[in-house]
């Protein structure tokens, strides 16, 4: 689903993943694959909030559910590559490594990171996510008919 | 005659220094950290986060530490530090039906695509304490089985087929934003749902519970509960698209009533709809049933002056910061407001005594 990466748009599914990675696995994969490349920031990261909808019913009208904290930043390589992060979270410092990767996947080293570090991530996630739908699965309920002692 | 005084800066200083001496406790006894009880106590967290209206576990934890356990002062907290952010955007409706379930389960129907699955659910268990949580020990893993891949469909959507039940049509209008603009009166259904997501849980479950005693009655049954997690996408304008920019756990209840028809809709199923975040289904199936309480003038039923069906009563007291700081402040110094109090009873008594002396004399 939203976890694969979209043939369409790349960089949209390297930026959800990106987001959604947990604390300081971005940073440390990113450290463990390259030498960080200088940058300047077009925008320092900073936290704030969006506010999250929801639909009626679930599929109805929307309404404003509550908000959610956010971390976002900007920076541009020195060739000029612009790398953007939104994350989830009160959390500078992954920020700065999703921006970086952002803005690496635009240059020469896409390949490299796309490896060793969006693909590990990826992996990670989808482990992840399956561990807790085996779980739910075992509590799932199998009925069964009791036979009716009439004869 | 009243003097106005300063002082108490040193009492209160002294009274803080002591708070922060009484939230530690015992300094011989282990301090928590903020990751134990977000981890440990991720109900209480999912509370906060709620009522709260602000989704970050660490925040929430960090919270209900510095309240000392008291949920609603830690919500206090956070509807602080909320009011502190910069707000970068508003995430397009979040998808329910696509949901990764922890745990769903329908009262109304036995089979259903998807499966019954109970989660991680205090339901079932004995309630009665158990003694090996006292004793550190080990715990075994949760067993796993092979999950199905697909979807888990909506159980209204097997109603919506028949035309049995009520659609909720889909719709893009803006909606309301009550951390934006004061609630007021007559409130339309986007703006009741955003107050009861955050309303006080035991508030919303006491009015939910008088609907089921009578008071308003539409008979509900639990069409749906789900909990999991769903992607939150937004658009970014600096980039010209949608990113998922984080994943929130919600808790979903779609309740079904009875409804015998009015003037303008057939005799069908409608819907109440609950949905908090976080892991809370208490307060998403009472939000749903208040939810289709406050519904009644939109179905045409009657108003039977129940007070879940009155809107003004419900959203205007169910806000549990507002509530408590309303309460509370009447605890704070009222000298002059209450000297003036002393005056007039004084006055009056002296005027009621001098008529008994003067009724006794004639």
């Amino acid at each position: 689903m939203k976890d694969t990466f979209d043939e369409n748009n790349p960089r949209k599914a390297w930026m959800g993943l990106l987001a959604k990675a947990p604390d300081g696995r971005v940073a440390k994969l990113l450290d463990a694959a390259i030498q960080r490349p200088a940058f300047t920031w077009l925008r320092a990261p900073e936290v704030g909030s969006t506010m999250v909808r929801a639909r009626m019913g679930g599929t109805g009208a929307p309404f404003n559910l509550g908000e959610i904290t956010v971390t976002r930043c900007a920076l541009m390589l020195e060739a000029g590559e612009i790398g953007h992060a939104y994350i989830q979270g009160r959390r500078k410092a992954d920020a700065e490594a999703a921006a970086l990767v952002d803005a690496l996947m635009q240059t020469q080293a896409a390949k490299l990171l796309r490896a060793s570090v969006l693909e590990p991530l990826e992996a990670e996630m989808t482990a992840a996510k399956a561990v807790r739908a085996s779980k739910a699965a075992a509590t799932k309920v199998d009925f069964f008919t009791m036979v009716r002692g009439e004869d | 005659m009243y003097v106005a005084v300063k002082g108490g800066e040193r009492a209160i200083e002294n009274a803080h220094a002591w708070l922060a001496e009484e939230r530690r406790g015992d300094t011989d006894v282990a301090e928590l950290s903020i990751v134990q009880i977000r981890e440990q106590l991720s109900l209480a967290v999912n509370r906060v986060m709620a009522e709260g209206s602000l989704y970050d576990p660490d925040l929430a934890a960090l919270a209900i530490k510095q309240a000392r356990g008291d949920l609603i002062e830690a919500i206090f907290l956070i509807r602080a530090y909320r009011t502190t952010l910069p707000r970068f955007g508003t995430s397009k409706p979040v998808e329910t039906g696509t949901m990764a379930c922890d745990r769903r389960i329908s009262a109304t129907f036995k089979d259903l695509p998807g499966g019954q699955v109970l989660g991680p659910t205090f339901d079932y268990t004995h309630r009665l304490l158990d003694f090996k949580l006292a004793a550190e020990g080990d715990l075994p893993e949760a067993p796993m089985r092979e999950a199905q891949v697909g979807e888990v469909p909506h159980v209204t959507e097997f109603l919506n087929r028949e035309g049995l039940i009520e659609e909720a049509l889909h719709d893009d209008a803006p909606p309301p934003d009550l951390t934006r603009e004061p609630l007021e009166m007559p409130a339309e259904r986007a703006l009741r749902l955003q107050a009861l997501t955050r309303a006080d849980e035991g508030f919303t479950l006491g009015l939910a519970y008088s609907t089921q005693r009578g008071y308003a009655r539409n008979h509900a049954f639990v069409g749906e509960l789900r909990i999991g997690s769903v992607p939150v996408e937004m658009h970014i304008p600096e980039l010209g698209f949608a990113i998922d920019i984080g994943e929130v756990t919600l808790t979903e209840c779609e309740t079904v009533n009875q409804f015998k028809g009015s003037k303008t809709e057939p005799p069908q199923f409608t819907r109440g709809y609950g949905l908090v975040f976080g892991l809370n289904e208490r307060k998403a199936i009472s939000m749903a049933l208040v939810d289709r309480a406050l519904r009644w003038e939109e179905l045409g039923e009657d108003n039977e002056g129940a007070p879940a069906q009155d809107a003004e009563f419900v959203l205007y007291h169910a806000d549990n910061i507002q509530a408590t700081g309303f309460l509370e402040h009447i605890k704070l110094p009222h000298y002059v407001d209450f000297q003036s109090e002393l005056e007039l009873v004084r006055k009056l008594r002296r005027e009621a005594g001098a008529s008994d002396v003067q009724e006794a004399a004639e």
